[in-house]
C-alpha cells in the first residue's frame, strides 16, 4: 500500500500544476512579508489567500486529480488491494502532496517572519483546511459520475463555504439584531471551517477587538484553551466525515 | 475453483445477471459466450469483485470472495479495454503491478518476450494504440502465473500475429492444469481452444456443456455451427 501512496505523492509532485501553485504561494508571502513592516498587516493581507485560494486550488485540483485516476483506480481494484487501502492511498497522497506545496510555499516564509505561536496557527489552518477541502473533493468525485458535475460541485462547495456563508449569516445578523444570537452566532460560524481558521488566525493579531461585542464573545470562547481544541475538534471532523462517507460509497461503487 | 451461487445483479432497474449458478473447474478452458449486453462481462466483473452483486454468492476456493482480496492473487485479468493511467510508461505499470501482488517465484516472461515489450517498454500508456495496450493487458495477465486466467475478449483488437502467439499461450497453459475464461464473440476462433462452453443470453446461463457433448448433442464439429444449430432447435421445441 505503501507503493501506492508513494506513487501518487510522487506524481502530484511533478505536476506542474503543483509546482506553479508553490511558486505563487511563494511569491505572495515573500512579497507580502517584504513590503509590509506591520505584521498584523502582513497577516491579514496572507489570510485572505489562505481562505480563499488554498481551499480553491485544494478542492478543484484535488478533483480533477481523481477523475483523471478513474483508470488507476480501475486497475487497481482488479489486482489484490482493498478497496478502503485505495482510497486511503488517494486521500494521503493528495493531502501530503498539497499540504507540501502549501507548507513550501507559506509555511516557511510565516515560520520566518512571525511570531513562532502565530505562525503555528497560521500554519495549522492552512493545513486543516487544505485537507479539508481534500476530502470534500473525493465525496464530490464519487458523487457524480460526470466529471462536469463533479467539478461543478466542488467548486459549489468551495463558494458556498468561502463567500455565501458569511454573507448568509450576516443578513441573518441583521435580520434579528434586536435579539441576543450571540449563541447562535457563535455556532454558525463552528459549524464552518473556512470561519473557524479565520477566527482562530484573526484571534491571534488582536483584531478581534475591533469586531465589537461579537468578537468579544468570540474571544471569550475561541480564544481560551478549550476553545482551540473544540475549534480542531470541529475542523477534523470536516476531515473524517466526508472521506468515510466517501469511502462507504466506494466500497458499494461498481467500476 | 469457481463457484457462484444464484448470483444477481442489477444496474438500476436494467438487470444485468439473473440467479446465475455456476461451477468452474480447475483444468478447463470455459468459453464465455453469447450476444452482445448479455452479462458476459458483468459476470467476470462480480468474479473480480469490481462490482458489488446485488443477491447471491462467489466462492473461489471454497471461500467466500466477499470482503476478501487476497483470492485475486490467484487470477490473472486481461480486461476487454485496458484502461492505464496515462502518464505511467509500460515498465511503470508493470513494476508497480509486480510491487501490489508481492510476487514471489518466478515470472512468465514469455508473452513479454514474445510480443517485444522490451521496445515499446519505456513509452507513455497514452501514446499505444489499442492494440498495443491490449499486448500489454495479456503481459499482466500471464505475468505472475497464476492459477487462473480470466480472458475478456482477448483477441479483440490484436493483430493475426500476436493473437496466435496469445492462443498458443492459452493452450499452453491449459495443459499445466489452470482454470481459463475465455469470453468471445469470434466463435471460429475458440475450436481448438475450449473444453467447455458457457452459453449466455439476456442475463441468464442458457446451457453449460463440454465441447464433446455439445458436438454429439448437434452432430457438427465446429462451435459456430453447434451453438447455431441448438440455439435453432431450443427456438423450434
Amino acid at each position: 500500500m505503501k507503493g501506492i501512496t508513494t506513487f501518487i505523492i510522487k506524481d502530484i509532485l511533478k505536476n506542474r500544476i503543483v509546482i506553479l501553485y508553490t511558486l505563487i504561494l511563494c511569491g505572495f508571502s515573500w512579497s507580502i512579508f517584504s513590503l509590509e513592516d506591520n505584521v498584523s498587516k502582513g497577516i491579514l493581507s496572507l489570510l485572505n489567500i489562505i481562505l480563499l485560494i488554498v481551499p480553491l486550488v485544494s478542492v478543484i485540483f484535488a478533483n480533477i486529480y481523481m477523475y483523471n485516476s478513474t483508470e488507476f483506480i480501475e486497475l487497481l481494484v482488479s489486482q489484490p488491494v482493498k478497496r478502503s487501502s485505495i482510497w486511503y492511498a488517494m486521500f494521503t497522497g493528495l493531502a501530503v502532496a498539497l499540504n507540501a506545496a502549501f507548507l513550501i510555499g507559506i509555511g516557511i516564509p510565516v515560520l520566518l517572519f512571525i511570531h513562532p505561536l502565530t505562525a503555528l496557527v497560521v500554519i495549522l489552518a492552512g493545513v486543516l483546511l487544505t485537507t479539508i477541502f481534500v476530502s470534500v473533493a473525493m465525496l464530490c468525485f464519487i458523487l457524480m459520475r460526470d466529471k462536469a458535475k463533479g467539478i461543478g460541485l466542488s467548486i459549489m462547495l468551495w463558494l458556498f463555504l468561502s463567500l455565501m456563508y458569511d454573507g448568509l449569516v450576516l443578513f441573518f445578523m441583521f435580520q434579528f439584531a434586536d435579539y441576543p444570537i450571540e449563541k447562535i452566532m457563535v455556532l454558525l460560524t463552528a459549524i464552518n471551517p473556512v470561519d473557524l481558521a479565520r477566527i482562530q488566525v484573526l484571534l491571534q493579531i488582536d483584531v478581534a477587538a475591533l469586531m465589537g461585542y461579537t468578537g468579544a464573545i468570540f474571544k471569550k470562547l475561541f480564544g481560551t484553551q478549550t476553545g482551540y481544541f473544540t475549534s480542531f475538534i470541529f475542523m477534523l471532523v470536516w476531515i473524517v466525515v466526508p472521506y468515510f462517507f466517501s469511502l462507504r460509497l466506494f466500497k458499494n461503487k461498481d467500476l | 475453483m469457481i463457484e457462484i451461487n444464484n448470483l444477481t445483479k442489477k444496474f438500476g432497474k436494467t438487470t444485468a445477471l439473473r440467479k446465475v449458478n455456476l461451477t468452474l473447474t480447475s483444468g478447463t478452458c470455459v468459453g464465455l459466450i453469447g450476444p452482445n449486453a448479455c452479462g458476459k462481462t458483468t459476470l467476470i466483473k462480480n468474479i473480480l469483485s469490481m462490482v458489488v452483486p446485488t443477491e447471491g454468492e462467489i466462492f473461489f476456493d471454497g471461500k467466500n470472495i466477499h470482503g476478501d482480496v487476497f483470492y485475486k492473487n490467484n487470477i490473472g485479468y486481461m480486461p476487454q479495454i485496458g484502461r492505464y493511467p496515462e502518464n505511467m510508461s509500460v515498465r511503470q505499470v508493470l513494476q508497480m503491478i509486480k510491487n501490489i501482488r508481492n510476487h514471489q517465484g518466478t515470472e512468465d516472461k514469455e508473452l513479454f518476450e514474445a510480443f517485444e515489450m522490451e521496445k515499446i517498454a519505456d513509452k507513455k500508456m497514452r501514446t499505444l494504440s489499442g492494440g498495443t495496450t491490449q499486448k500489454v493487458s495479456a503481459t499482466l495477465a500471464f505475468l505472475f502465473d497464476p492459477p487462473v486466467l480470466i480472458l475478456d475478449e482477448p483477441t479483440a483488437g490484436l493483430d493475426p500475429i500476436a493473437s496466435e502467439i496469445l492462443r498458443v499461450k492459452i493452450i499452453k497453459e491449459r495443459e499445466k492444469g489452470k482454470l481459463i475464461l475465455i469470453t468471445s464473440h469470434l466463435l471460429s476462433e475458440l475450436d481448438d481452444l475450449l473444453t467447455n462452453i458457457v452459453f449466455m443470453q439476456e442475463s441468464v446461463v442458457v446451457f453449460n456443456k463440454t465441447m464433446e457433448d455439445l458436438f454429439a448433442e448437434t452432430g457438427e464439429n465446429r462451435v459456430s455451427r453447434a451453438i447455431h444449430k441448438l440455439l435453432k432447435t431450443e427456438v423450434l421445441s
